[in-house]
């Protein structure tokens, strides 16, 4: 397996107040990684650090081997926030234009992958829709759709499931390993356990600290649990 | 290309928000228009004067085009009353006028409407002819204070609907949003310029034309030159209206910013005459981008001045937006860290 994200002595702050401490991480290309952990704990923190949107105190980033940030290489990511970051007064056509041509998507390219994902999170009947008139679910699949826009290669989704009812959970689901066949790499934050359980692996985040690192079979292999809520706690007991 | 998506999108919400595009297209006439019904008088009123023991053929001197001459038995009572507005008395062969000097610019005028009128009882043969020195036809109060009015207006309205978006940009988490695409920051700080200089364009326009056209403000030099003043000082009011978005965190901390920021180039706008005001209090004028803005557009409107004469108020309204800007980009550059 090769690396796509590589964290060394990652250390964030806020002013004073600390919110990562020493992240050392590694992340695959093609897997599905899921950032677990309470909310407080530093997931979006992270998310937000990995892709250059706030610069770490100190410590070394790197996507494919470049370190971040870097401005260039935010080309190959997708990222959807935490919060809906939406222009109520477009319609949800005109949000994704907007961001496609931040891309620098050009006319006919950009035209087809606008239906793709509009299709792909199923708003493709409301696309001339004004997001003000969107539901939160609907807001969360735009917010999405906007994330797999330009096809990145690294898909980094802030609790992208929240809101939004189990049977298109469980398409959006189905998405994500479409496009893990294709050969990207989705890591998602979650607090949500049976959603974890989906990842390939997972990093276990409490405190800004991360307790674990690993797949959710050996998990909870190593701890002798039988589910991850309970592998969370008895790790989170030992540090 | 990244800027042309900005400025797509900013007009394209712009348009969508009625309300703004109200405030920013037809406040400004409602404004100029209750100005003018309130200040489109003739500078020289009428006037009542109560005459007591005056000579007749004094009175008959006196009575004129503009000053009605009053018998009353209760003269003060009258002017206390705003019946007249000054009461003048013989005294010992001395003409004594009593003004009532609560009204505004009562007492100069009737001055020197009186000292006209008594002038010529001197027999004196040497006629006296006042000619304008500019050729505008300015009669009004409102003549004066308008073209000073359409740079206010163009700095309020252009600060506070260009502040309160980037701010809101910030607040609803979609500039964080843009920080996570390719973007430069130069990029969304020109990109936002050009969006709202388009609705800054056409503001001016509207507003030019409309004081020009309707109100009649009379306009001696180029109507081009004036609207290029206008735009140049609505990107100072747009810059620095991004600029101090930065220090609020919401739409009602922007609106704290009115008092501090907007109300006090009033004052220093020409509106007031700064001639006997010590040097520390023009010295604060000199910081005032408003003060440069106005005096252009007086100096164009009014005295039919031409780029030349205003050309360096332009390159100060210049200096202020590029500093604005450097200082915008600097805050946006550290808030993106």
């Amino acid at each position: 397996m090769c690396s796509i994200i590589h964290l060394d002595q990652v250390n964030q702050a806020y002013g004073k107040e600390v919110v990562l401490k020493d992240i050392q991480l590694e992340i695959n290309k093609g897997e599905i990684y899921g950032l677990l952990g309470p909310s407080g704990s530093g997931k979006t923190t992270l998310v937000k650090t990995i892709i250059g949107a706030i610069t770490p105190k100190s410590g070394l980033i790197e996507v494919e081997g470049v370190k971040m940030p870097n401005l260039n290489k935010l080309n190959d990511i997708g990222y959807m926030a935490q919060a809906d970051a939406l222009y109520d007064e477009l319609t949800a056509n005109e949000n994704l234009a907007f961001f496609a041509k931040l891309y620098r998507m050009q006319g006919s390219y950009r035209k087809r992958r606008i239906t793709e994902v509009l299709k792909q999170v199923d708003l493709l009947a409301d696309k001339e829709k004004r997001v003000e008139h969107f539901s939160g679910g609907m807001k969360r699949r735009l917010s999405l759709a906007i994330a797999l826009l330009h096809e990145p290669k690294l898909l980094i989704l802030d609790e992208p499931t929240v809101g939004i009812d189990p049977v298109l959970r469980n398409q959006i689901w189905d998405s994500f390993y479409q496009l893990k066949e294709a050969g990207v790499t989705v890591i998602i934050t979650t607090h949500v356990m049976d959603e974890a359980e989906k990842c390939d692996r997972l990093g276990l985040l409490r405190n800004g600290h991360i307790l674990a690192s690993d797949t959710p079979i050996s998990l909870k292999q190593r701890t002798n649990t039988a589910t991850i809520e309970e592998a969370f706690l008895q790790l989170g007991d030992v540090q | 290309m990244k800027i042309t998506a900005i400025i797509t999108r900013i007009v394209q919400q712009f348009i969508r928000d009625k309300r703004t595009l109200a405030l920013l297209f037809l406040a400004p006439l409602l404004i100029l228009i209750l100005t003018w019904v309130v200040l489109d008088q003739e500078a020289a009123g009428d006037y009542a004067i109560a005459a007591v023991s005056v000579p007749e053929p004094v009175v008959e001197k006196i009575e004129g085009e503009h000053i009605e001459m009053v018998e009353t038995s209760t003269p003060y009572a009258d002017l206390a009353d705003g019946e007249v507005q000054a009461v003048l008395t013989l005294e010992d062969q001395q003409l004594q006028l009593t003004v009532d000097n609560s009204q505004p610019n009562a007492e100069k005028a009737l001055f020197m409407q009186l000292q006209r009128a008594l002038s010529t009882t001197n027999n004196t043969n040497i006629a006296l002819e006042v000619t304008d020195y500019y050729q505008a036809e300015v009669e009004t109060t409102f003549d004066y204070v308008g073209p000073v009015l359409i740079g206010y207006f163009a700095f309020f309205f252009v600060f506070l609907v260009g502040g309160i978006s980037f701010l809101r940009e910030k607040s609803q988490g979609t500039m964080e949003r843009l920080f996570a695409t390719p973007i430069r920051s130069w990029e969304i700080i020109i990109g936002y310029l050009a969006g709202f200089g388009v609705f800054a364009i056409i503001q001016s326009i509207v507003v030019i034309a409309f004081s020009v056209y309707v109100l009649s403000i009379p306009i001696q030099g180029s109507v081009l030159l004036v609207m290029f003043i206008t735009l140049m000082l609505a990107l100072t009011a747009l810059t620095l209206g991004m600029l101090l978005s930065t220090f609020a965190k919401n739409e009602f901390q922007m609106m704290q910013f009115i008092p501090i920021v907007i109300v006090p180039q009033a004052f220093f706008s020409g509106l007031f005459s700064l001639d006997n005001a010590p040097a520390w209090v023009e010295g604060i004028g000199r910081i005032m981008p408003i003060k440069y803005g106005a005096s252009a557009l007086t100096d164009v409107m009014i005295k039919g001045n031409g780029f030349g004469e205003v050309s360096l108020d332009l390159l100060i309204l210049f200096g202020f937006s590029s500093l604005f800007f450097i200082l915008n980009l600097g805050t946006l550059i550290a808030y993106r860290k």
